[in-house]
């Protein structure tokens, strides 16, 4: 990796691995396929303990990135037992967990300069206070909905992250680089699942293609700059430059999933600015009452 | 000699010397099971330990599947992100128990989708503990503290079951059953910790699973016809009675830990038996959930239900594309 | 074939096959068998496998294989199969007692 590891945050060796060897005498030729560790990649908890600070604007990115990535975790989340098959729950809960894991990251490091905590800042903050852009917030209709979804925030994801991991921002270049891993895979869960559902059946091909419309017009806002762009420079990246790049990624996965290019026209946008699509307060409504309930309790 | 699929194969091939088959199949068999040896899907075995296996790794299968359900209802809801994150991966994890059962009990030649159909069409069992409603954020504690654990205590002498296949999935899912059990434990220790109303919430919780998670068990063992011939093919080890024995001493200690009460006042340990003594169980009440009158049978149903259906066209979707790259293939070559 | 089968590939429009896995789990060690699942095809047998059975870490590579393409032995010829091999001790090291405490042998 070329980038700065945040001082203090560096992925600590992985805590010695809880082995339940009082299993392992039970077929051995099962044992080493079912080897576990936990690894050793960046955790949330690292940037929990690490005392770097953003600066206030550079807190405001990270509050962006971290939003976007919780509620369409949150969303993902809900498929989890409603899956169109078994395998599907799984993958699905495991781009979720990835989200929420990026999430977490950074809503703790914009919290270390806002002065509050991960959990603060996703239960606590108001509806306006939210900085995810509208696509995110977007219902799961069918699974194809699901997908086009996807297929338009991985491919989004990848191309930032693969430019954010030379973030001048030691931690949010960090977090980039464990985050880039991991939305690959999602880009090539969701690019897999666009030819299936395009070039499979008449009917998944119509709902396929109706599922693009859907969310074509929240594609625009991703690319987006505005004057926080402006003023944390080569800490973030500069939404309009992944552009082009994404306009022909997207083209090469819709063209081979014999599905068209959408022409709807854009939505007016604003989730930078804390105006939201009418989703957002129930989608929050569910995520935070029962800690809302409970005030200051700990969980 | 002719080589044989591995997957689903019936055991004899002609009807015609199936019946020297058959006895040369029971004493190879017999004797594996006297030598404590394993079964393989491709042995001989008598139809009856086939159909007990089938019937007992669909139905555990099932249980994993719904058991999903009264969990997920509260992902959304999780209090923190961290909890939101464990509860997450957790009730991932049961997806994937089903499926490695589902996966056992196919090498036993019923393919999943019918087992699966068996569960849609009502004709299938699973533990009746799934069909209580999940209420607060509590049960989440207490189902992984009691239900996964009395998952574990009934699973972990499954590891040993005669029958390969199920023994290595029992193997994999134990593995991931100890995190269960712990998480559900540490949020059930942080809210009897946490202020009154969370420790009342958790008290509630443990008070409602209780004597369900003891049922989990399954009937006493003089109501229990078809433990013994499972227990003498070794698929199970130890009798409901003890498996429940032992696992109400273990929660007896860990409720000491959380500070919480076990909602039995009966329990006590008989220093002359070395036997732990509990509350009469309901079993009719058992009895009424398994066969559909339990509190939430039907809706857990039709939401599986409705994730198959709803699931159809994307099925469909996957394997007519599948069929067009082959041919392509096929056509290019 | 048993009814059972037959109902499955009657309504095959909708269901998917089944596959083995097979994972490697550290450089070094070969792949072992995990189990099976079902996928449409081989890009996504290896993506469920993935999701499905290294969600720990558990391997560094997989293997899926259609399941009706394995051929396994007949388990009925069991005797005689792996007959020859049972009495052969010369093929081991330990029946050449005279040679013990000889050292680097
Ligand atoms: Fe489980
Ligand atoms: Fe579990």
């Amino acid at each position: 990796m070329t980038h700065a590891q945040p001082t203090q945050a560096q992925p600590t060796q992985a805590q010695p691995t809880h082995a339940d060897h009082s299993l392992d005498s039970f077929g051995d030729a099962a044992a080493s396929a079912t080897r576990v560790t936990p690894g050793n990649a960046l955790r949330p908890e690292d940037i929990a303990i690490s005392p770097d600070k953003p600066n206030d604007d550079v807190a405001e990115y990270a509050l962006r990135l971290g939003d976007d990535s919780l509620i369409l975790a949150q969303r993902l989340s809900h498929w989890i037992s409603r899956g169109p098959e078994l395998e599907e729950d799984i993958a699905l809960g495991n781009i979720a967990l990835d989200l929420l894991g990026h999430a977490r990251s950074f809503l703790i490091y914009a919290g270390h300069a806002l002065g509050k905590s991960e959990d603060d800042l996703a239960y606590w903050r108001e509806e306006e206070d939210f900085r995810s852009v509208w696509l995110f917030e977007q219902p799961n209709g069918d699974f194809g909905v699901t997908i086009a979804r996807q297929l338009v925030v991985s491919i989004y994801q990848h191309l930032l992250y693969s430019r954010l991991v030379d973030s001048t921002d030691p931690t949010i270049a960090a977090i980039a680089a464990k985050a880039l891993k991991e939305v690959d895979y999602h880009r090539d869960h969701a690019t897999q699942w666009t030819l299936r559902l395009g070039d499979g059946t008449a009917e998944s091909h119509r709902r396929m293609q109706a599922a693009l419309e859907l969310v074509w017009p929240y594609v625009d806002e991703l690319f987006d700059d505005d004057p926080l762009i402006d003023r944390i420079g080569d800490a973030g990246v500069r939404p309009s430059t992944l552009r082009e790049q994404f306009d022909a990624d997207i083209a090469a996965v819709i063209d081979e999933a014999t599905l068209d290019l959408p022409t709807v026209p854009r939505a007016m946008g604003g989730g930078r600015r804390g105006l939201h699509t009418e989703h957002l307060g129930y989608l929050l409504a569910e995520m935070q009452v029962l800690a809302r309930k409970h005030p200051g309790a700990s969980w | 000699m002719a080589a044989a699929p591995l997957q689903p194969v019936p055991a004899h091939a002609s009807p015609a010397d199936s019946s020297a088959t058959d006895q040369a199949g029971q004493a190879y068999f017999d004797r594996i099971i006297a030598e404590d040896s394993r079964i393989e899907p491709k042995d001989w075995m008598p139809e009856a330990y086939r159909k007990t296996l089938v019937r007992q790794i669909s139905q555990h299968a099932h249980s994993e599947i719904i058991g999903m359900q009264p969990e997920a209802n509260w992902i959304t809801r999780a209090p923190s992100l961290k909890r939101k994150a464990i509860l997450m991966a957790k009730v991932q994890d049961e997806a994937g128990h089903g499926l490695y059962l589902y996966s056992a009990a196919e090498t036993l030649g019923t393919p999943r989708d019918v087992l699966n159909q068996q569960l849609l069409d009502g004709k299938a069992k699973y533990s009746s503990i799934f069909n209580y409603p999940a209420r607060s954020w509590a049960d989440m504690g207490a189902i992984g503290w009691l239900v996964d654990g009395a998952a574990i205590a009934n699973q972990v002498p499954l590891c040993r079951a005669s029958y390969g296949p199920y023994g290595r999935a029992m193997v994999r899912i134990c593995k991931e059953e100890s995190f269960h059990q712990r998480q559900g434990f540490e949020i059930l220790l942080e809210l009897s910790h946490g202020t009154p109303e969370q420790k009342r919430m958790a008290q509630d919780a443990v008070d409602r699973f209780y004597a369900p998670a003891l049922m989990m068990f399954g009937p006493p063992d003089d109501d229990s016809p078809n433990s013994k011939q499972s227990m003498a093919w070794n698929i199970k080890r130890f009798s409901n009675d003890e498996l429940r024995q032992r696992f109400v001493g273990m929660i007896v200690e860990q409720a000491k830990v959380l500070g919480l009460t076990l909602p039995d006042p009966e329990l006590r340990f008989d220093e002359e038996t070395g036997q732990w003594i509990h509350m009469e169980l309901d079993w009719q009440e058992f009895k009424d959930v398994i066969a559909g009158r339990g509190p939430c049978n039907s809706q857990r149903m039709a939401r599986r239900r409705e994730a198959h259906e709803n699931g159809a066209w994307v099925r469909e979707a996957a394997h007519a594309y599948a069929e067009k790259k082959m041919q392509q293939k096929a056509g290019a070559a | 074939m048993s009814t059972e089968n037959q109902q499955a590939t009657g309504q095959s429009a909708n269901i998917w096959p089944l596959w083995e896995v097979f994972v490697r789990s550290s450089r070094g060690l070969s792949h072992v068998h995990a189990g099976s699942l079902h996928a449409p095809d081989a890009e996504m047998a290896l993506r469920n496998a993935r999701d499905l059975y290294t969600r720990r870490n558990e391997g560094v590579s997989i293997w899926v294989v259609p399941s009706d393409a394995i051929t396994a032995s007949d388990p009925d010829a069991k005797g005689s199969f792996f007959e020859s091999p049972q009495g052969k001790d010369y093929r081991h090291a330990t029946y050449y007692t005279k040679s013990e405490g000889v050292k680097h042998l």
